[in-house]
């Protein structure tokens, strides 16, 4: 009659059929136990080639300054190795003017771009625009320094016709196009994030679209939009193949950017792949201003960090 | 004489559906004074779902129209329509007519913006900007392109003052509105609402994320700025309700059920579904 008292008199005891299945998966029990510490060997591998990396940077590094002065390296404003002069700054200055260049194209780009998509786009529109945006960066750096060279650089040839063919204008600008899904992605996200309720409230007063955009959403997704920009800065100092191809390989230190010049990544690259020999000095300074890289971009991630927390508007 | 019953004429076939057409050239002549809004046959589609019927309703000046009705009646869509926030939805249709001061607010040439200086609103929970509370008061006379500092100084002081949050915050003017507690934030809320000066204020549900105490001074200050606004509360508590308003609208599945005086609706509801509402009997 009472189907709760007959399962009762059957003797189905869950308790008891857990305790007994607890007793016999010791299986089950050795695998709880191992898996955090395989999870940690993962974590720790990336931990360790960090260190590995760092460590061969700086041992050889250490190396090439007991040859070259190391405030002779950073001092000095020619960079021929070959005739042995190893003055870091006109690679540096040929970073800086690549890294310039881009920001200066993708910055606005990539800010415009976020806020169409998240403040006047309709979904439809967003669903379709976003995923193409995203594609430029899953584009080869090598691509976009045949890009570079093969159709931009032309490109400006018609209207600075003075323009070489290898020159810092085409490299930065292509490296500008390379991340600006970078920055209006990440701004983007920023934006997103930002409460519907802010946007109501100042729509509540009277305030135009535009008003809203820039005067609610854009203070509130700041650090987000900041760390962006910062993050992309740092993708475009570390950017390799397409100055390589582009903008010459002519250490240069000028801030004239229809000059080929040569950036600090281009010059590993020549070092690594030419007749260095090893051992030599010139071979020794390829971690020298790897190092220097290393500390430039490092540098940059740091700041993001630090402004993505401190700018931070609570809401 | 004459004023008062007309007063009372007004507000006994005020919110039926059913009125006399005849008359309704005269009586529109006499309501201006009276009347800050008047809704007419206004229905809203959110898609294909209609949320709104046939409401009809004339929102009486310097006084407080509290509406009430149970979740997903409409109230809130309702207000909103006023101010036509709810069009940041992108589906929504209307028809119908809503006139603020006898202007057509449907109407193209009549701007969204210039609306809204006029119909302010407070919000269901407070939403202040991630700003200092001086800029958070400020942002409303700066975007319509106010700049002056001692402007803006005596603009944001009246404004605190209206809102009876002065005293607590005339020192920490500089803070970030994010570190007061929530009911100083729904009256700083109320305060950049009052900074443009608007006619009418749209309340959604001011007090339903405050504590007893807050609540009961949003609810006084009502009581006050009632001297110089038309103010429209939506509340789902009809304690409230009863409490702060002269008019109340009770709202059902869309409709505009009832719409009289607070203290007849509550006494001596017309409509069977008002007295089992305000009973208790359903919401």
């Amino acid at each position: 009659m009472d189907k709760g008292l007959q399962s009762e008199g059957n003797k189905l005891n869950v308790q008891d059929l857990i305790e007994r299945n607890k007793q016999k998966t010791t299986f089950g029990q050795r695998i709880e136990k191992v898996i955090p510490w395989f999870l940690l060997l993962c974590a720790i591998i990336s931990v360790l080639t960090t260190v590995g990396i760092l460590f061969t940077l700086l041992r050889e590094s250490i190396g090439f300054f007991s040859n070259v002065s190391i405030i002779d390296f950073y001092t000095g404003t020619s960079w021929s190795p070959w005739s042995g002069e190893y003055g870091v700054a006109p690679l540096i200055g040929g970073t800086l003017l690549i890294t310039l260049i881009a920001t200066v194209v993708a910055v606005p780009l990539g800010l415009m771009s976020a806020i169409f998509l998240s403040e006047y786009a309709n979904d439809k529109v967003r669903r379709v625009i976003k995923p193409i945006l995203e594609v430029l960066a899953g584009i080869p750096t090598v691509v976009y320094g045949y890009f570079a060279l093969t159709f931009v650089t032309p490109m400006f040839q018609s209207i600075i016709p003075d323009l070489g063919i290898f020159n810092a204008l085409s490299g930065g600008f292509v490296v500008g196009i390379m991340i600006i899904p970078m920055v209006a992605s990440l701004s983007e996200d920023a934006m997103n994030s930002v409460p519907n309720a802010l946007r109501e409230g100042a729509y509540g007063l009277g305030a135009t679209k535009l008003e809203v955009v820039y005067k609610v959403v854009l203070p509130a997704a700041l650090s987000g939009i900041v760390a962006s920009i910062v993050l992309a800065i740092s993708r475009a100092i570390g950017e390799t193949m397409i100055v390589t191809i582009a903008a010459g390989a002519t250490p240069n230190l000028t801030f004239d950017p229809t000059e080929s010049i040569q950036t600090m990544t281009a010059f590993i690259v020549q070092a690594a792949t030419g007749d260095t020999t090893f051992g030599s000095t010139i071979y020794y300074s390829l971690y020298a201003v790897g190092m220097t890289l290393f500390v430039f971009t490092l540098g940059m991630n740091l700041l993001a960090q630090y402004i993505s927390r401190k700018f931070r508007e609570e809401y | 004489m004459t004023k008062i019953s007309e007063e009372t004429q007004e507000t006994r076939t005020g919110g039926l559906t059913s009125k006399p057409v005849v008359d309704r050239k005269d009586k529109q002549q006499k309501r201006e004074s009276k009347n800050v809004m008047q809704v007419e046959d206004l229905n809203l589609w959110y898609g294909s779902n209609q949320a709104l019927y046939e409401i009809n309703m004339d929102v009486p000046e310097k006084r407080v129209t509290a509406i009430i009705g149970p979740s997903g009646c409409g109230k809130s869509t309702f207000i909103k329509t006023l101010n036509r926030m709810v069009e940041m939805v992108p589906i929504v249709k209307t028809s119908g007519s809503i006139k603020y001061r006898d202007q057509d607010i449907f109407n193209g040439n009549f701007k969204q913006e210039y609306l809204r200086t006029k119909v302010g609103m407070v919000f269901q929970s407070p939403n202040p900007f991630p700003k200092s509370v001086y800029d958070n008061v400020a942002y409303g006379p700066r975007v319509h392109g106010i700049k002056k500092k001692e402007v803006l100084d005596e603009i944001v002081e009246k404004s605190l003052k209206d809102a009876a949050i002065w005293d607590e915050l005339k020192d920490r003017l500089d803070a970030n509105a994010y570190g007061l507690s929530g009911g100083q934030q729904q009256r700083v809320c109320i305060a950049r609402a009052l900074a443009v000066e608007p006619d009418v204020i749209l309340m959604d549900e001011p007090t339903s994320s405050l504590d007893p105490i807050s609540t009961s001074k949003v609810e006084e200050l009502v009581q006050e700025l009632k001297k110089k606004y038309s103010i429209i509360i939506v509340t789902h508590n009809m304690q409230q309700a009863a409490r702060i308003s002269d008019k109340t609208a009770f709202f059902l599945n869309g409709e505009l059920v009832e719409f009289a005086e607070t203290d007849d609706l509550f006494q001596n509801p017309q409509d069977k579904r008002t007295e089992d509402y305000i009973t208790g009997r359903f919401g």
